[in-house]
């Protein structure tokens, strides 16, 4: 179980998060949602260490994030990248199983392969990808390896961030079923940062929405319709008016 | 009075804060060197990048340094009656300055500008953050294999310019100014001493840390987007080649002042 409570970071003046307070349960798949530049991004990299919080705690099953072993804290997450982040100079499979060939879950070079081609067929890719380079593939199958790389050492815990940004409709689906099968069948814990609302309701087991620098609202994705919380029900009809202003 | 010292406090500040980081950088660069995991592969590669695909460009700059040079002490010798001084002259200036400094410079030209744009690319797009996440520290990763890299390569990189300075010298001196070959070489052989080429592997050494610690410092530092990277480029030449000159400086006062 990931649990936040009155986590704050400022960027300046920009005081992006202030105060968020959000329990993630163990094998829940929560989806974070709120509008472009409310932090989203920077309270995944916060729950991470790649961004350091000014105050507030951090803990994963109890045990205070900035205390813990730092690797094996890392070990057990995988994570989808908004734009893949998959690396220019390596191949596709060697992207894959980054963590197979180095550290401690080093495995000698052709069993890391073959997990890796095994990882690609998962997310629907063929063999001849793995031998590509991730510049010689579209955006949609980039998006499909850094899924692959996420889940290739089988982590309990996956995040994704805007899985669906820059696709087209019909592969964002693709990419949002995959999302919900994996996270189901490998009983994961995942949290989820998007505003396409179509990614919501097909990945999500709860949501909670971010605005002003704090979790407005959240519950099951079942009661999300129903809240009569106006921030919600803004964000997710899309109205311009409404207490979110349009114009940020 | 108070804002004119204010104003100019301002920017010695920021500039001794900008030393500050570098310098941690470095140390931090340090540190990793003899703690495993060590990047093998990337140690190679990097090998590659840094010393065998710049050894055309830094041939191609001695060839035609040397061959200048000899025309140049020819000249300048001719005023005094002492042009036969031309492949002594020709073979020390290479050795102690022109080799270790003009490749250095070319060497930061070419790989302090691309380890500084394919760092900071990777860093906007967060690729230095997979890197974190995958358990991988990008300090090791990225900044040691090059820095090492570099301070192992660029002395052999000087050597090599040195020995085609001279030879560009000695091509001038035969076919232009009537030497004869061998007492040209003999000349050049008999005159250099061991510590005139070992001084400038050792800066060439230095050069070569200085030039993969600006790439990296700046690529990891990059700011976003294209202007970020672009700007991050910039400077890691511009720093590298004003701090090679100002090094080059303080080496020569250390081995050579009287």
């Amino acid at each position: 179980m990931i649990e936040l409570s009155g986590v704050h970071k400022a960027f300046g003046a920009n005081r992006v998060l202030q105060g968020v307070d959000l329990t993630i349960p163990r094998g829940e798949s929560m989806v974070i949602i709120g509008g472009s530049g409310t932090g989203k991004s920077v309270l995944l990299k916060c729950i991470l260490g790649l961004v350091t919080p000014d105050s507030g705690k951090i803990t994963l099953d109890g045990q205070d994030v900035t205390t813990t072993d730092r690797d094996a804290f890392l070990a057990r997450f995988g994570m989808l990248f908004q734009g893949g982040a998959l690396f220019d100079s390596l191949k596709v499979w060697e992207n894959v199983a980054f963590r197979l060939l180095r550290g401690a879950l080093k495995r000698p070079r052709e069993e890391a392969r073959e997990i890796a081609v095994e990882k690609l067929r998962r997310v629907g890719l063929k063999p001849e990808t793995a031998d590509l380079f991730p510049g010689e593939l579209s955006g949609g199958m980039q998006k499909r390896v850094g899924l692959a790389r996420a889940i290739a050492a089988e982590p309990e815990i996956i995040f994704f961030d805007e899985p669906t940004t820059g696709l087209d409709p019909i592969m964002s689906g693709v990419i949002n079923d995959l999302i919900h099968e994996i996270v189901t069948e490998m009983g994961a814990t995942a949290m989820t940062i998007t505003h396409d609302m179509t990614s919501v309701r097909a990945i999500a087991t709860r949501v909670a929405m971010l605005h002003g620098g704090v979790v407005r609202w959240t519950g099951p994705v079942a009661e999300m319709d129903a809240t009569p919380d106006p921030y919600v029900q803004q964000f997710i009809h899309g109205r311009a008016e409404g207490p979110i202003p349009s114009v940020r | 009075m108070t804002s004119a010292l204010a104003a100019l406090g301002r920017p010695v500040l920021a500039a001794l804060a900008a030393v500050g980081r570098v310098v941690l950088f470095a140390l931090e660069a340090l540190s990793h060197l003899l703690r495993p995991p060590f990047y093998g592969r990337e140690f190679l590669a990097a090998v590659m990048q840094i010393g065998w695909f710049s050894l055309p460009v830094v041939a191609m700059t001695a060839i035609f340094t040397g061959g200048a040079l000899a025309l140049q002490i020819y000249a300048g010798g001719n005023r005094f009656g002492a042009e036969a001084v031309v492949p002594q002259i020709v073979a020390i200036g290479m050795a102690r300055e022109l080799g270790p400094v003009l490749g250095g410079l070319m060497v930061a030209a070419r790989v302090a500008s691309s380890i500084a744009a394919e760092i900071g690319t990777m860093k906007v797009t967060e690729q230095i953050d997979a890197l974190v996440t995958l358990s991988t520290n990008p300090m090791k990763y990225l900044t040691v294999p090059r820095l090492l890299a570099a301070t192992l390569t660029v002395p052999v990189l000087v050597a090599a310019g040195d020995s085609i300075g001279v030879m560009g010298g000695w091509l001038v001196g035969i076919t232009r100014l009537d030497f004869n070959s061998a007492t040209y070489l003999k000349n050049t052989v008999d005159f250099l001493e061991a510590w005139d080429i070992g001084s400038g592997l050792v800066k060439g050494a230095v050069f070569g840390f200085i030039v993969a610690l600006m790439g990296c410092y700046h690529g990891m530092n990059s700011a976003r987007g294209a202007q970020g990277v672009g700007a991050a480029t910039k400077a890691a030449v511009v720093s590298a080649s004003v701090l090679i000159l100002a090094a080059n400086y303080l080496l020569t006062e250390v081995f050579f002042s009287a």
